[in-house]
């Protein structure tokens, strides 16, 4: 039952997918000054908004499990920051590649930007810290002190156009700016794209929890073994 | 579709694709890692259990 609604899920998330694209490279007119390259900004803000709420329920999970000491928390801490990783990939990869072609860099060391790759490199630490650690209980402890105080750097990036004058563009979204100025079709594309992203993510977290409990029964059996 | 920046678009969809495709892999291929794990050791312990 659970696989089908794995699968059913998964299938939606890639329809969904399908179908924006087809709204992306079809329907949406050309940005006047970007040409078809602002296109790639729907493959960039809505992973990066995927990593953050990602990185968010990680945060709440990790808090629960140092309240609790119940393992299914710091399962889903593990499985949501390894998913908000590969989505917050994708933001940084893209960014890279906008900004190759707008700017004529490939990266520059401004807050924002700085700001983000942390974030990641943050979070990659939270995975080799926790292979560091073959005790269960004292991995998921010290794991999720790491991963409350990880969301730092998450609001400081999401903050840091804000603060600082950045070469990384200004908020654009109107929930942001209270006003508009990005055209009400490519808004509504972001959060589409954000909404099929997130479905996405939530499938890949829940396949990711189940690894992480038949990883962990792999660690008792090998106890098992090796103790008869 | 204005050609003006179409490579440079599909780069940046192109590597979209396949960071999500490769960490798709990457599940699956640990899933089967751990399943094959998982029934070696239990073949393990029923030989020790039966001798």
């Amino acid at each position: 039952m659970k696989d089908k609604l794995l699968f059913g899920a998964g299938l939606m998330a890639a329809l969904y997918l399908v179908r924006n694209l087809y709204v992306i490279l079809v329907d949406l007119p050309d940005e006047a000054q970007q040409g078809a390259i602002y296109r790639i900004f729907f493959f960039h803000l809505p992973p990066y908004f995927t990593a953050v709420v990602m990185f968010l329920g990680a945060l709440i999970a990790s808090i629960q499990y140092l309240r609790t000491k119940d393992f299914k928390y710091d399962c889903f801490a593990v499985s949501a920051i390894e998913v908000g990783l590969a989505f917050a990939a994708m933001n940084l990869v893209t960014g890279s590649i906008w900004g190759r072609q707008q700017w004529g860099i490939w990266w520059t060391w401004d807050a924002r930007l700085t700001s983000a790759l942390i974030t990641w490199l943050i979070y990659a630490g939270y995975l080799m810290l926790r292979q560091a650690i073959p005790e269960p209980t004292q991995r998921a402890k010290n794991a999720a002190v790491l991963a409350i105080f990880a969301f730092t750097a998450v609001y400081f990036t999401y903050k840091a156009n804000e603060w600082y004058r950045t070469q990384h563009p200004g908020p654009v979204l109107t929930f942001r700016t209270g006003k508009e100025t990005i055209d009400r079709s490519m808004q509504n594309m972001l959060f589409h794209n954000t909404g099929a992203f997130l479905l996405l993510a939530s499938v890949m977290v829940a396949h990711r929890m189940r690894l992480e409990r038949n990883q962990r029964e792999v660690e008792s059996l090998r106890r098992f073994v090796h103790a008869h | 579709m204005d050609q003006r920046n179409f490579e440079f678009m599909f780069y940046g969809f192109a590597a979209a694709w396949i960071i999500l495709a490769g960490y798709v892999l990457l599940l699956v291929s640990r899933g089967q890692k751990i399943q094959k794990e998982i029934e070696t050791l239990k073949r393990m312990m029923e030989d020790r259990g039966s001798k």
